[in-house]
C-alpha cells in the first residue's frame, strides 16, 4: 500500500481498537481526506470521533491537551506543519510539559501529524522541516518515518503512547509504496532502522532523504563501496546506539539533514558521535542538509536547493577519498520540484 | 433568576472567603523568610467570584485555571497541605515541587490544573469539556480567567469551538482592572464590555459584581444551569479587585499605577464584611459560629504550614525524571 493508505490504515485500526482514539484537523472529513490519509473514517467511525474544525491551530492543539487528560486519545492533523507554528506555545508549554510540571503524575498522549511540503511552487511559508525545533524540546517525541510501514507503526505507538508525539509526514512520501504489516503493527519510537549494512560509511538519514541515501548507497556499492544506511524514524528520542556502534565500525560518518543546516539535527549527531567516538573517526564526520535559506516559490531557484541521491554519492565518494560516478543519479524523467511525473500540484 | 442564598450556601461561601483570605495572609506573612522560593499572585480582596464559583460547581465538574489560582484551588476543595507544600517546593507538594504556586493539581476534585502563561488552560478547559461530551458524562468545566484573557488570540479560538460544538464550558472572568500594572484602558477600547464581547462570541454572557457574594452566586448558579441544560458555553463576568502587588505579599500603590483613592474604594467593598454583616443580622450565623470557624481555619494553616515546613526536597534524581512515560524514560 502506499504512505497515505498506511497512515489512513494506522488510523482506522486505531479507531476500531479503541473507542478513546479520536481524529480530528482542518479538513479531516473533506472530499480529499488530508491527501487520503483520512479517507472515509468519519463515515465509518461517526462524527463524534473523526472531525474538523476551525482554522485555530493553537486552541486546537490546547483541545486536544484537555481532551486527553479526559481521557481521550486525540490525533490533530495540519496539512502543513507551517500551520502548527501557530500552536507552539500550547505544544511547548503545556503538551511537553505537563507530566513534569504537575509532578509526573500524568501526561499528554497527544499525536500531532504534521505534513512536510516540498517543491511545485510550495514556497517559504508551505515547505519547512522544522524537526529541530520539536527535537531541542524536553518532553516532545517527534518521528519521521521513511517507509508505509514505518508510517503505520510509528503512527500506532504514538497513539498508543503516553506521551506528546509530533508525527512527521513527508508529502512526496505519500505515493510511496512499501509493504505494510495489517493489523495492529507497532514499531517502537526510539528505534532506528538498518536499511543497508556495509564496512566503509555511516549515513544516517530520514524521512524523504532516507530514501534518497537508499538510491546513493545502492548506486556506490555497485562501484564497490559499502555503507551502513541507518533511517532513524524517530528524531527525539534518538537511536544514540545505533549510529555509534556503527562509526565504531566504518570510522566515517556522514548525516543527511531534511532540516536548515545551522542548528540541526545532523549538527547534534555530529558533535555527540565527535565527542563520543572520536577514536574511531578515520575522517572529519560530514553533513548535507538545506541551505540556510527559505525555499523559493520559483521552480528556477530551488533546483539544487534539496539534498538529492547524487550529491550523497559524491559525499560518499569524498568521505573515502574516492571520485565515484554520481552523475548518473541525476538524470530523472520528471521535473526537480515533483516526486514523481504524476504529481501535478497543487499542493 | 435571582438566587437566594440558601444558609447552608451563604454559610458555605463565606466560610471559604475567609479560609482563602487566612491562608493567602499566613503566605504573605511568611513570604520574607525566603522558603516559600517562587512567584506567588495573592487573590486577598477578590476571594468573591471564587468562592461563589466553588459554591456552583458540583463534585463531578472540573477547573482549570491560571496564575492567581490559590483561591480557585481552594475554594474547588484542593489539598490544602499540598498546595502550601508545592509552593515550599517539596516532595509532597501536588507537583512534587516542580510547579509552584503557578502549577496547582487536585485532580480527585476535579481541579485538573492552573499554568503560568495567560488563556494557557483556556483550550485545555474546552478540550476536557470535549471529552465529557464525547463520553456523554456529566458535569461541566469552569475556567477561571483573568480579564487580560480576552486579550489573547487563544481565549477567541477556544470560544469559538466551545461555542460551535455546544460544548459545557463555564467561562468565570474576574475583572480586576490591571494586567499587572497596565490598566484597563490600553487594553481594551472604551465602552466595550468584557461580558459584551463574550455575547459577540456566541457565549451565553452576563456580568456583576464579584465582590457581592450572594449577586455573584446568583450569576454563576444561573449560567451553570444553562450549561447543564445544554445550552452551551456561559461566561460570567464578575468585577473585583486585587488588594496587594500583581505578584508578592506587598501593597504597591506607592508605585502609582493606580491612585491609593481607588484602591481605598475597593477596600470598603471587601467581600468578606458584606456578606458576614447580611448574614449576622439574618441570623444565619452568629459570633459563635465565626469564632470556630476562625479556629479550624486557623488550625488547619498552622497544619498546613507545618507540614510543608517539615517535608523533604525531592531528591536531586528528579531534577530529570517525570519528562516521558516509563516507556520512554530510559532513552537519553
Amino acid at each position: 500500500m502506499t504512505y497515505a493508505e498506511a497512515v489512513r490504515d494506522a488510523l482506522a485500526v486505531a479507531l476500531e481498537q479503541d473507542p478513546s482514539v479520536i481524529v480530528y484537523g482542518l479538513g479531516a472529513p473533506d472530499p480529499k481526506g488530508v491527501f487520503g490519509t483520512t479517507l472515509g473514517l468519519q463515515q465509518r467511525f461517526g462524527q463524534d470521533r473523526v472531525f474538523d474544525m476551525p482554522t485555530a491551530e493553537n486552541a486546537m492543539t490546547g483541545v486536544g491537551i484537555g481532551a486527553a487528560l479526559g481521557g481521550l486519545r486525540p490525533v490533530l492533523t495540519h496539512q502543513r506543519l507551517d500551520f502548527a507554528l501557530l500552536s507552539l506555545d500550547q505544544i511547548i508549554n503545556n503538551a511537553a510539559k505537563w507530566r513534569f510540571m504537575f509532578g509526573g503524575r500524568r501526561g499528554v498522549p497527544l499525536t500531532i501529524r504534521m505534513i512536510l511540503g516540498r517543491g511545485w511552487g510550495q514556497g517559504p511559508t508551505h515547505s519547512q522541516n522544522l524537526q529541530a525545533v520539536f527535537a531541542h524540546i524536553p518532553g516532545l517525541c517527534v518521528v519521521s518515518p521513511a517507509t508505509p510501514a514505518d508510517a503505520k507503526g510509528l503512527l500506532l505507538s504514538a497513539i498508543f503512547g503516553e506521551d506528546p508525539v509530533i508525527f512527521l509526514e513527508h508529502r512526496w512520501l505519500h505515493g510511496a509504496r512499501g509493504e505494510t504489516p495489517a493489523g495492529d503493527h507497532r514499531v517502537p519510537i526510539g528505534r532506528a532502522h538498518q536499511l543497508r549494512q556495509g564496512g566503509d560509511v555511516t549515513v544516517v538519514a530520514s524521512s524523504i532523504l532516507s530514501l534518497e541515501a537508499l538510491q546513493a548507497v545502492d548506486h556506490v556499492a555497485a562501484q564497490g563501496v559499502a555503507c551502513d544506511l541507518i533511517d532513524l524514524r524517530s528524531i527525539r528520542p534518538l537511536d544514540w546506539e545505533a549510529i555509534e556502534t556503527s562509526v565504531q565500525r566504518t570510522g566515517r560518518l556522514l548525516v543527511l539533514d531534511p532540516g536548515h543546516e545551522t542548528g540541526g539535527v545532523a549538527g547534534e549527531i555530529i558533535a555527540r558521535l565527535t565527542t563520543r567516538c572520536w577514536g574511531h573517526l578515520r575522517a572529519p564526520p560530514r553533513r548535507l542538509a538545506m541551505p540556510d535559506a527559505p525555499e523559493s516559490t520559483s521552480p528556477a531557484l530551488t533546483q539544487g536547493y534539496h539534498v538529492r541521491a547524487e550529491h550523497i554519492a559524491t559525499a560518499i565518494g569524498e568521505l573515502l577519498g574516492l571520485q565515484l560516478e554520481s552523475a548518473s543519479l541525476s538524470r530523472r524523467s520528471h521535473p526537480h520540484d515533483v516526486p514523481g511525473a504524476e504529481f501535478q500540484g497543487p499542493f | 433568576m435571582v438566587h437566594p442564598l440558601d444558609p447552608g450556601v451563604s454559610r458555605r461561601i463565606l466560610r471559604d472567603m475567609i479560609r482563602i483570605r487566612a491562608v493567602e495572609e499566613a503566605i504573605a506573612d511568611r513570604y520574607a523568610e525566603q522558603k516559600m522560593r517562587c512567584p506567588t499572585h495573592l487573590s486577598i480582596g477578590q476571594e468573591g467570584p471564587a468562592a461563589a464559583a466553588g459554591a456552583v460547581l458540583d463534585g463531578q465538574d472540573l477547573a482549570v485555571s491560571g496564575h492567581r489560582a490559590h483561591a480557585h484551588y481552594l475554594a474547588k476543595g484542593g489539598d490544602l497541605p499540598a498546595m502550601i507544600a508545592e509552593i515550599y517546593g517539596k516532595a509532597t507538594g501536588c507537583s512534587r515541587g516542580n510547579g509552584g504556586s503557578m502549577h496547582l493539581v487536585d485532580e480527585a476534585v476535579g481541579f485538573m490544573g492552573s499554568t503560568a502563561i495567560v488563556g494557557g488552560t483556556v483550550p485545555v478547559g474546552v478540550g476536557l469539556a470535549l471529552s465529557l461530551a464525547i463520553a456523554r458524562k456529566p458535569g461541566l468545566v469552569c475556567i477561571f480567567i483573568g480579564d487580560a484573557v480576552l486579550e489573547t488570540g487563544v481565549f477567541y479560538e477556544s470560544a469559538g469551538f466551545a461555542a460551535v460544538r455546544k460544548l459545557p464550558v463555564l467561562f468565570v472572568c474576574e475583572n480586576n482592572l490591571y494586567s499587572v500594572y497596565s490598566p484597563l484602558d490600553v487594553r481594551q477600547p472604551a465602552g466595550r464590555a468584557l461580558a459584551g464581547v463574550a455575547a459577540a462570541l456566541g457565549l451565553g454572557s452576563s456580568s456583576g459584581d464579584g465582590n457581592d457574594p450572594q449577586a455573584a452566586y446568583s450569576l454563576l448558579r444561573t449560567a451553570a444551569d444553562r450549561v447543564r441544560s445544554g445550552a452551551g458555553p456561559q461566561f460570567v463576568e464578575l468585577a473585583t479587585y486585587r488588594w496587594r502587588e500583581h505578584c508578592g505579599p506587598m501593597f504597591d500603590n506607592e508605585l502609582g499605577y493606580r491612585t491609593e483613592s481607588e484602591f481605598l474604594a475597593w477596600k470598603a467593598r471587601d467581600p468578606i464584611p458584606r456578606l458576614r454583616q447580611s448574614l449576622l443580622s439574618d441570623g444565619v450565623i452568629d459570633a459563635v459560629w465565626l469564632a470556630a470557624v476562625h479556629d479550624e481555619i486557623q488550625a488547619e494553616i498552622d497544619a498546613a504550614f507545618t507540614f510543608a515546613e517539615a517535608s523533604p526536597f525531592p531528591e536531586s534524581s528528579l531534577a530529570s525524571a517525570d519528562i516521558y512515560s516509563r516507556e520512554m524514560a530510559p532513552f537519553p
